[in-house]
């Protein structure tokens, strides 16, 4: 298992290096970030003055190996908008994605699982083909959309919900976290339940299909002819067998909600990383761009070594050190 | 808490739902009677540092207003009206002395001090890491004499007429709070110790701004002892937050929410002309340009915008009434004029030009293309209000007069980048005369590029007219308001003329609050919390 653990981490530096030249390139084919960001007042002196300051008329190879000796030295660059360090702006924000990811996967798992098994169980029943039903919506509509009409009929209409924005903050081991809050729950709510729509139907969907197909297996058929609870049946034996395409799917949505919940957080103006990172698409701010980037690739990296690892715990025949990979 | 149970009553309200035209109607109960101390501001753009020297950027000038001041302000109409400086006197051609106003006291509890606008003039060329410095505004004064406590002198290498409209952009900082700081620091509120109507409370980035009343404040008490200003850059989202009682007034109204936002009963709109200016710009200067084609996109040999001629045609072709209408929402001035009409160099003898097709094609009939040409008009797609449509209905009006055109947009990042590098044949842009008079698009926009000068800053396509500039440099010289106003206006008037700039129109800035807020709105678009009042 350690073996395993290595390798997978030696391939990541790979794929990292690879991440931030492609980068790199990228930026600098699509302009130079000081047309964008200086001040309209400012003379041809000024802004080659600002293009020195910031490096950007060295060649882009000199650049590039610039940045990979900073970043070895764990330096990834100060923003150019905000100077500060790239980081310190990827990580201020974090904890909002964080805890509307989590929120939404929980939701997404904790209504996904149960209405996607009752589905299964009963595939011929109203509820059961009303659960489809709505599940299709659920892929359907555009998020941007729900969100808008979320905040109309919750916040606008309705008035029980604020319409947009982070509530109240309170520090939990040091980092700002708002759902220890009343105010910051009811801040939460929509946004994470905006996130976790795809993700409920994507449940309900993949827990239908396991529930079903595993019904017919044979362990079921021994189970019932041994005598065991209905409960017992689905809830351990059945349940445990259809998890390991679950997981697999969270783990990625869980990735991708963190790293791309960029339309949740510009409509409910949710002060997270996504709209960060589209800030600084904008402005070509290169420093910010690349950290955020690498940094969801260790994410996602991390993410698939946690699934691996989770499968092993799941389903007992899966050793890692044969998944070379 | 006390139950208003009077002022509390159902409405109808209908909004536009935001995707591909659907409608849905919803109602709303809207609180009619909000509490007159904490008010919350939705603003649309988030500022990028709290160090009020650190970027000359729009949202960051304006989070600052609330807490720092300077020497010398602009009115509404952009005017300059005294600051800190309670007067100003000119010594001589090249010095000038102000007299601080008595009894400023920091929020600290100190006085303001000469000590402290020295220092404050000083630090902006100190700025690393800066994508935008100031020092753009402090670099003409070459000296500063500090004559006792309240007096100071500032001397410049010329004759520097632009000196007070520079000073409006330099906030003053306290020497003791600042000294030693970077601007990183700020954001933690270390530093924001300033003198204007609001004192630093904290500052989540990218979300919002809290500010409590400086109550020792020398000018006008503003209403509220609280304000928040929140940070939402979705338009939508920010007329939902307004519509749902979270803030009591926005910044920019969405242009497609403009025609219920008018007619829904709780709300108000408030608009004024803006300072900003869009406009085209025309390739005069060379014999071959890269997106002129004839009507079949064969390239051309000759570039027939280099002829006066066919830059009037181009410019007649334009129904800016039509423009405004149609797609502006009815809000936008039409011009012909580089600065709007309370500004500094404003020319009334330049009217807008009339919308006149068949003029345009004996025009360009008379200069050699009765059959048009081709051409590809170039724009911004994130920058401006409405910056692509609007390119898109002048293709459309340029080709009843013959010229085939195409309209490619762009963002802003991308597209900066290739104009500056001369590639298009003609392009739309905006300009905002933020020193609050005519020079400052003549320099930027029309002057002879020349960096040694810091002229022709944004003059991409290089248009250069000599005369026009011997007229600049003139009233870039020339203290006096009122030969400096014929010398601007008289410039103005040439690159007009010559087609040069064709200017469209100037944005219309909006706002909407919760009815029973009032506001006085800006032509500098800027946003302050404490020019909102209660009825």
């Amino acid at each position: 298992m350690i073996v395993f653990v290595i390798r997978r981490l030696l391939q990541s530096i790979a794929v990292l290096l690879v991440m931030s030249l492609l980068v790199f390139v990228g930026v600098y084919a699509i302009g130079n970030p000081v047309d964008v960001l200086i001040s309209p007042d400012a003379d041809q002196l000024e802004r080659a003055r600002t293009i020195a300051a910031f490096g950007l008329d060295k060649p882009l190879w000199q650049q590039y190996f610039i940045f990979i000796g900073n970043a070895l030295s764990g330096d990834m660059g100060r923003s150019f908008a905000f100077s500060t360090p790239a980081l310190t702006l990827i990580f201020e924000r974090m904890p909002a994605t964080l805890e509307l990811a989590i929120v939404a996967i929980l939701i997404a798992v904790g209504l996904g699982i149960p209405l996607g098994l009752w589905a299964g169980l009963r595939p011929q029943g109203f509820a059961g083909k009303s659960i489809m039903a709505v599940s299709i919506l659920g892929f359907s509509l555009p998020t941007f959309w729900v969100g808008l009409m979320l905040i109309m009929v919750f916040a606008v209409q309705l008035g029980w919900l604020p319409s947009s924005g982070r509530g109240t903050t309170r520090l939990l081991l040091g980092v700002p976290v708002s759902f220890l809050t009343i105010d910051g729950l009811r801040h939460l709510l929509m946004p994470a339940f905006n996130l976790a729509l795809f993700n409920i139907a994507l449940v309900i969907r993949l827990t239908r299909a396991g529930a079903q197909e595993a019904l017919l297996q044979d362990y079921v058929k021994f189970a019932r002819a041994k005598g065991l609870t209905n409960t017992r049946i689905i809830g351990v034996h059945v349940l445990k067998n259809i998890l390991i395409p679950i997981v697999t799917v969270i783990a990625l949505q869980f990735g991708s909600i963190i790293a791309f919940a960029i339309v949740t957080e510009s409509v409910f103006a949710w002060p997270g990383m996504g709209k960060l990172i589209i800030d600084s698409i904008r402005v070509l701010d290169r420093p910010v761009i690349v950290a955020y980037l690498m940094l969801i690739v260790v994410l996602f990296i991390f993410i698939n070594l946690a699934v691996d690892v989770v499968y092993s715990l799941l389903d007992p025949r899966v050793r890692l050190s044969e998944a070379k990979g | 808490m006390r139950m208003q149970s009077g002022s509390r009553y159902p409405v109808r309200a209908s909004l536009r739902a935001f995707l591909a035209g659907a409608v849905v109607a919803v109602s709303t109960f809207a609180s009619q009677g909000t509490l007159a101390q904490e008010f919350k501001l939705a603003m649309s753009s988030p500022p990028t540092s709290m160090d009020p020297h650190f970027y000359n950027l729009f949202p960051n000038l304006n989070v600052s207003d609330h807490i720092f001041e300077t020497l010398v302000k602009m009115d509404e109409d952009s005017h300059v009206m005294p600051g800190l400086a309670q007067s100003w006197t000119m010594i001589n051609n090249l010095t000038w002395e102000f007299k601080l106003r008595p009894g400023v006291k920091f929020h600290d509890g100190s006085d303001l001090t000469t000590e402290d606008i020295a220092w404050s003039m000083e630090r902006p060329s100190t700025i690393v890491g800066s994508p935008g410095k100031f020092d753009v505004y402090t670099k003409a004064i070459i000296n500063k004499k500090i004559i006792d406590a309240t007096t100071i002198r500032f001397t410049t290498k010329e004759p520097y007429p632009l000196l007070l409209a520079d000073l409006t952009s330099i906030y003053i900082v306290q020497k003791k709070a600042t000294q030693g700081l970077s601007s990183d620091d700020f954001a933690s509120g270390k530093g924001m110790v300033g003198t204007g109507p609001y004192k630093f409370v904290r500052f989540a980035r990218d979300d919002r701004l809290e500010l409590d009343r400086n109550d020792a404040y020398w000018g006008t008490k503003p209403s509220w002892s609280k304000v928040t200003l929140r940070f939402i850059p979705n338009g939508a989202t920010r007329i939902a937050a307004l519509l749902a009682g979270d803030v009591q007034a926005i910044e920019n109204v969405p242009t497609p929410d403009l025609a219920r936002i008018r007619t829904e009963p709780t709300v108000s709109m408030y608009s004024k002309v803006s300072h900003r200016m869009i406009y085209l710009y025309p390739d005069t200067n060379r014999d071959k340009s890269p997106f002129v084609t004839d009507r079949d996109g064969k390239p051309l040999e000759k570039n027939p915008m280099t002829d006066v001629r066919v830059r009037q045609a181009l410019s007649m072709a334009i129904n800016r009434d039509a423009i405004k209408e149609r797609v502006m929402e009815g809000l936008s001035e039409p011009t012909d004029n580089l600065v709007s009409s309370k500004l500094l160099g404003y020319n009334s003898a330049l009217k807008t030009v009339k919308f006149d097709p068949e003029g345009a094609k004996k025009l360009l009939a008379a200069a050699g293309y009765p059959n048009g040409f081709g051409l590809t008009l170039h724009t911004p797609n994130n920058r401006y209000v409405n910056d692509e449509k609007i390119a898109q209905t002048i293709a459309q009006m340029w080709a009843r007069i013959g010229v085939a055109t195409k309209v490619e947009g762009m963002p802003m990042s991308v597209y900066s980048a290739r104009g500056s590098k001369r590639e298009f044949s003609i392009g739309l842009l905006g300009w905002g005369a933020q020193t609050g008079e005519a020079s400052s698009p003549l320099r930027a926009l029309a002057a002879c590029d020349n960096s040694a000068k810091g002229m022709g800053v944004v003059n991409w396509l290089k248009y250069c007219n000599p005369k026009m500039d011997e007229m600049l440099f003139k009233a870039l010289n020339t203290v006096e308001d009122a030969p400096r106003l014929k010398l601007l206006q008289d410039a103005a008037a040439i690159v007009v003329n010559d087609g040069g700039v064709i200017p469209l129109h100037h944005q219309v800035t909006t706002w909407a609050t919760k009815k029973g807020i009032v506001y006085a709105p800006r032509t500098d678009e800027r946003t302050h919390a404490y020019a909102f009042r209660a009825q």
